[in-house]
């Protein structure tokens, strides 16, 4: 492109040439600086997951893949076991209640924070900077700080419960299955974890969405001021169309990124009390009892729900958009 | 009181009281990790339920014990924290030096292949951990690497090269092409436009960048674990952090102490890297 610019007076066979080099050159250049980015995805990304799929079908444990090669003895067994094994089914269900519950609270807490957050006002810098604190801490330290917070014994929450609310017993958020809120069960264990996943995760749809929002041209909302409209109605009708694609986008980067969530939940709670997901199981496997195949094949499956759902995702969210557009 | 009056009245208290609830539920667990690492354990089971520390009662025998080395019957943090910070800073070096050509060429070269490239880019960006915890765990196993500093870098980087190049990308984007147009026809390489033209435009940026990978790396814990666990004078301070809570008769206090030291370095970072994203952003090349 750059060197278009320099342009010799030549004959027309010359200046037809020159442009083809230059693409060339450029073509060249391209390839050279992306291939040590190609190269590290390839060798420690893209042939590790194949290797997972392989590993899926072949009946391996950590002692026998010294001696083993990459085409041992290919068996249906593991997928098999993963789906007979108890508990199964069930971590998959928790696993997507996990992920729509934590999705859909750290977008709707982000849209509040975003919209209370948007009109410029003293500190608005300083508090803009506490909401990303969740997001910036290390996990390990952020899951202890709410072990303790809620600890039964010790924890300031179940403290003032007692002594404030008038709780009669100290309720174990964290390792309680379930707990009866007026008669009705509640998943205790699972509902702390999402409430957990939520506060951590919601100034990632906060940052996202108070950017769209700054960029909504402020002569729509005048209008409608002028028209006399309430607040709730310009949120619904120009607000929140505006804010669409950036949700959408939010709820499939959340969704995906919460699915395969593992160290959250492994810390809180370590998968038990109800909240055994997918991939804590995955490391289960594959630390407790080295069975390679096991844990390969359950994380394909794991990866395999994910693309059905988004697939499905796509194909329900697609349909909308073009009913909207017609 | 018509309608929109009533409504805006009413959102207009709610946004102060949505205000204060965000406020004290994302900075009060922080508070209370600071506040329950400088009080003796003693104090804290007799009354959980005190929120302040009074002048008497503090103290740092928490700090003194985790950053103790363990040969002095401590936890021995400092050596962690040179573990974690010698992890990161390899990672964000390395990323950095892979990740720039690359965002480079995708955000301004034409070449074969450079749509597919940069998907593929993106999607490793959503391809689940958990995927690639086994073979790596395996591969690491057969290469003696397991246990080693090194291997973790290596994982590093591939978990932080997509971010990376995503976020170089947009801004290379809004370097100008004029400038290194200019600069072309002075005769500079491609190469050199990069060096001299573009990552001093982008230098904020790029620093931006360069902390983010190391917040990532700073906090990751999946592999650390997966890799580490067997070599306790390995661990970087995640990893030290958890497998002390998983210790017996550890106090609280301690917990709350480690905590603090894994929290503050990056905590302190993020804050210094978003006053130099916002200068970077407002003091803009292209003012033309």
């Amino acid at each position: 492109m750059t060197t278009l610019t320099e342009r010799p007076p030549a004959t027309e066979p010359t200046r037809r040439s020159k442009p083809h080099t230059a693409r060339r050159e450029e073509n060249r250049t391209g390839l050279a600086l992306v291939s040590p980015t190609f190269l590290i995805v390839l060798v420690v990304v893209v042939l590790p997951i194949l290797w997972t799929v392989v590993l899926a079908f072949q009946s391996v444990r950590l002692v026998d893949i010294q001696s083993q090669g990459l085409w041992g003895h290919w068996t249906l067994r593991n997928l098999e076991r993963v789906f007979s094994s108890p508990g199964f089914w069930s971590s998959l269900w928790t696993t997507v209640v996990y992920t729509v519950g934590s999705t859909l609270g750290s977008i709707l807490v982000g849209l509040v924070a975003a919209l209370a957050l948007r009109r410029p006002f003293r500190g608005r810098a300083l508090v803009r900077g506490a909401m990303l604190l969740p997001y910036v801490a290390p996990v390990v330290a952020v899951a202890f700080v709410w072990q303790v917070l809620l600890s039964p014994d010790l924890g300031v929450v179940n403290h003032w419960g007692l002594n404030v609310f008038g709780w009669d017993r100290p309720i174990p958020f964290l390792t309680q299955r379930s707990y009866d809120v007026l008669g009705v069960p509640v998943p205790m264990a699972l509902f702390t974890v999402i409430t957990f996943e939520t506060w951590r995760y919601f100034p990632f749809a906060f940052l996202f969405l108070l950017a769209r929002l700054q960029a909504v041209p402020a002569v729509l909302e005048e209008a409608a001021v002028v028209d006399g409209t309430t607040p709730w109605q310009r949120f619904r009708f120009i607000l929140l169309p505006q804010l669409m694609p950036v949700i959408a986008l939010l709820s499939v980067l959340r969704f995906i990124m919460t699915f395969n969530k593992f160290d959250d939940v492994y810390l809180l709670t370590g998968g038990g009390a109800g909240t055994d997901v997918v991939a804590v199981r995955v490391y289960r496997f594959l630390t407790a009892r080295f069975d390679v195949g096991l844990a390969s094949a359950q994380a394909v499956v794991l990866a395999a729900v994910l693309i059905v759902l988004l697939g499905l995702y796509f194909r329900l969210w697609g349909r909308r958009a073009q009913e909207e557009e017609s | 009181m018509s309608r929109a009056a009533f409504q805006e009245k009413f959102f207009g208290v709610m946004r102060w009281v949505v205000i204060a609830v965000l406020v004290v539920a994302t900075i009060f667990p922080f508070y209370y990790m600071l506040l329950l690492s400088v009080k003796p354990i003693d104090n804290l089971l007799l009354d959980p339920g005190r929120i302040w520390v009074s002048v008497s009662e503090f103290t740092v025998d928490s700090y003194r014990q985790v950053l103790t080395s363990v040969e002095d019957g401590g936890q021995g943090f400092l050596t962690m924290l040179r573990n974690s910070a010698l992890v990161s800073i390899g990672a964000v070096v390395l990323t950095l030096l892979v990740a720039i050509p690359g965002a480079y060429a995708v955000s301004r070269l034409r070449f074969t292949g450079r749509r597919e490239v940069s998907a593929l880019f993106l999607g490793v960006y959503l391809f689940p951990a958990t995927l690639l915890a086994v073979p790596l765990f395996v591969m690491f196993a057969k290469a003696g690497l397991q246990g080693s500093l090194v291997g973790l870098v290596i994982v590093y980087i591939a978990q932080t090269v997509p971010v990376a190049i995503y976020m170089l990308r947009n801004y290379f984007a809004t370097v100008p092409v004029s400038v290194e147009e200019a600069a072309a026809l002075d005769g500079c390489s491609r190469l050199t436009i990069i060096r001299r033209i573009v990552l001093p435009l982008a230098a904020p940026s790029v620093m931006a960048t360069g902390l983010y990978v190391f917040m990532i790396a700073w906090n990751e814990f999946l592999f650390a674990l997966l890799f580490l666990a067997a070599e306790p004078t390995h661990w970087t301070v995640s990893l030290g952090l958890q497998q002390l809570a998983n210790g017996v008769e550890v106090p609280k206090t301690v917990l709350m102490a480690g905590s603090v030291v894994l929290t503050l370095p990056v905590v302190l970072m993020f804050y210094a890297a978003e006053r130099m994203l916002t200068e970077g952003l407002t003091s803009g090349a292209d003012k033309s």
